[in-house]
């Protein structure tokens, strides 16, 4: 199973991950491990999730979510999780 | 798992400090184009292109969105045509349409250049690869995405002088009949000494006789990542500098490694190598200077910048190599003038001179590249500067090459504007002794004793 990575980046407001998973659950994309931090008041979301359900393909998913990103005020990018493999795992 | 600091570093990578796949290119073979009939070999060449190169661009940005991360060009390089055209060809002006069939079927498939319109000529020159260097001037004027090459030189078989000398004639044809543009069309024709079959990066990438069917390669880049690692070990020893930048190289190659191998898998095309080079663009915080800046130097050019450039070059290679299964093409940091702010500053300080860059391609790949000279600049003294670095190659054994614009019409202290990823330089200053009862003697320079290794 191929994982997908999604990062949401941006100021600090109410019902950002609400707002990610009510479209991951409409896309049937299953969440695997959410990790978040604040920094600086900027809030800082990873997500692993598993797409391989989705009637979606990646590329849409992609920009869907960076569409929903600018609605909400902040930065979704979503990427297959091999690009984080191959730099930081040999 | 990927932990989420990991995933912040690729990304901020990716978004502030312009790391980006320079470019997928993929190599075709032309010579099951080659026909006698010039309409024949015209119609070949187009419906092989367009139908090998049709997923081209919709795959590179399938790949771009997947995974996040830019791939800034799509392109095509060809084997040489002067190889494909000859039997059809009999004159400069044959060679002509060729690049315009090149031409459009770039433009069909949606590439943003198209590398191949070449000779290879170490040795000698057959009709054909002369036929085809003169119609270069023609050529790069009436096309918008045909680049071209010529090899004038190789350790192996030392420097066709004949070659140099035209092309210093050639270069300056070329310059006039794109004067409208700033001689635009010399930044698209590269002079070579022993160049690499599999470079992805134009203008000199063309698909060598020593190539398969066709093949993707790719060239990433990424100084600004390389800038960025650096400013954190400010004043750190040698050891640490390496090894960052070690460190640095091998994430930004993976990438690369990861985007070829994707490519190959969607388009059924074999992999075939990943160029390791430190490419800039004249975007701010993606210049090469800056990191010979970040390593110590007040700008390129200083004292120290040819040490520097050396270590900074080795460094990558170190790091990318294990990154990546087949590493190739030209595989260094470039060093272009006017694609590079940190460059361009350098020489409005007058910090970096002509004479300097040409120490500077001792030690890293290419060359001369994308400098621009005064337009009144004399052919015989452009065939010198050619066979100087030609010969920087021949005797060091790595490829060196010359991209120089004569700009017609202006002079030293005035600015010329490519546009793009061209970007703009200042005019520099060249050395205006003679050298061309030098130039005008006839033959080749023999090959170096140390070719001679059998």
């Amino acid at each position: 199973m191929k994982k997908t990575i999604i990062t949401v980046v941006g100021r600090d407001a109410v019902g950002i991950i609400a707002r990610v998973c009510t479209y991951l659950a409409e896309s049937q994309v299953n969440i695997l491990d959410i990790s978040q931090t604040i920094v600086q008041g900027y809030f800082n979301m990873m997500m692993i999730a598993d797409a391989g359900k989705s009637p979606k393909s990646n590329v849409q998913i992609a920009e869907e979510l960076d569409a929903l990103g600018k609605e909400i005020g902040v930065v979704i990018r979503c990427q297959h999780e091999d690009i984080f493999n191959m730099m930081h795992r040999i | 798992m990927i932990n989420i600091l990991e995933v912040n570093e690729t990304n901020k990578m990716i978004t502030q400090e312009n790391l980006d796949v320079r470019t997928i290119t993929l190599g075709i073979s032309l010579l099951d184009c080659a026909d006698d009939r010039l309409e024949e070999l015209n119609r070949k060449i187009y419906d092989k292109i367009t139908r090998a190169a049709e997923r081209l661009v919709s795959t590179g940005e399938e790949i771009e969105k997947e995974y996040g991360i830019p791939i800034v060009n799509k392109r095509i390089s060809i084997t040489p045509v002067s190889l494909v055209g000859g039997a059809a060809c009999s004159g400069p002006e044959d060679f002509v349409t060729v690049a315009h069939t090149l031409d459009r079927a770039a433009k069909e498939v949606g590439v943003n250049f198209l590398g191949g319109y070449s000779a290879l000529v170490s040795k000698g020159m057959t009709r054909a690869d002369e036929n085809l260097i003169r119609s270069i001037p023609q050529a790069l004027s009436e096309t918008s995405y045909v680049c071209s090459s010529v090899n004038v030189g190789s350790t192996k078989c030392g420097i066709d002088m004949d070659a140099v000398r035209l092309l210093g004639e050639i270069i300056l044809d070329t310059a006039n009949r794109t004067k409208e543009q700033d001689s635009l069309g010399c930044a698209k024709l590269v002079v070579f000494c022993n160049a690499p079959d599999d470079n992805p990066f134009m203008a000199g990438a063309f698909h060598g006789v020593t190539e398969g069917d066709a093949v993707i390669n790719v060239g990433v880049s990424g100084p600004g990542v390389v800038k960025h690692a650096l400013a954190q070990v400010r004043g750190a020893d040698f050891e640490t500098l390496c090894e960052t930048i070690k460190k640095t190289a091998f994430k930004v190659t993976r990438v690369g490694q990861l985007v070829a191998q994707e490519a190959s898998r969607r388009l059924g095309v074999p992999f075939g190598i990943v160029d390791l080079s430190l490419a800039p663009t004249p975007a701010i915080g993606d210049s090469v200077a800056d990191i010979l800046c970040e390593i110590g130097l007040e700008y390129a050019g200083a004292p120290g910048t040819t040490a520097a450039l050396a270590l900074l070059n080795d460094q990558v290679k170190k790091g990318g190599v294990m990154a990546s299964s087949y590493v190739g093409g030209l595989s260094g940091a470039f060093i272009p003038v006017s694609e590079d702010q940190g460059m361009i500053n350098a020489v409005l300080a007058n910090a970096l001179t002509l004479e300097k860059l040409e120490a500077m391609t001792c030690v890293c790949s290419v060359g001369l590249d994308m400098i621009a000279v005064p337009g009144d600049t004399k052919a015989s003294t452009l065939s010198g500067i050619i066979a100087d670095e030609m010969a920087i190659g021949m005797i060091n054994q790595k490829t060196t090459a010359v991209r120089i614009i004569p700009v017609i019409g202006k002079g030293v202290g005035e600015t010329v504007e490519f546009g793009g990823l061209l970007g703009y330089a200042p005019i520099m200053p060249v050395n205006p002794y003679s050298c061309e009862a030098f130039i005008s003697r006839k033959g080749r320079i023999p090959a170096p004793i140390h070719s001679f290794k059998n």
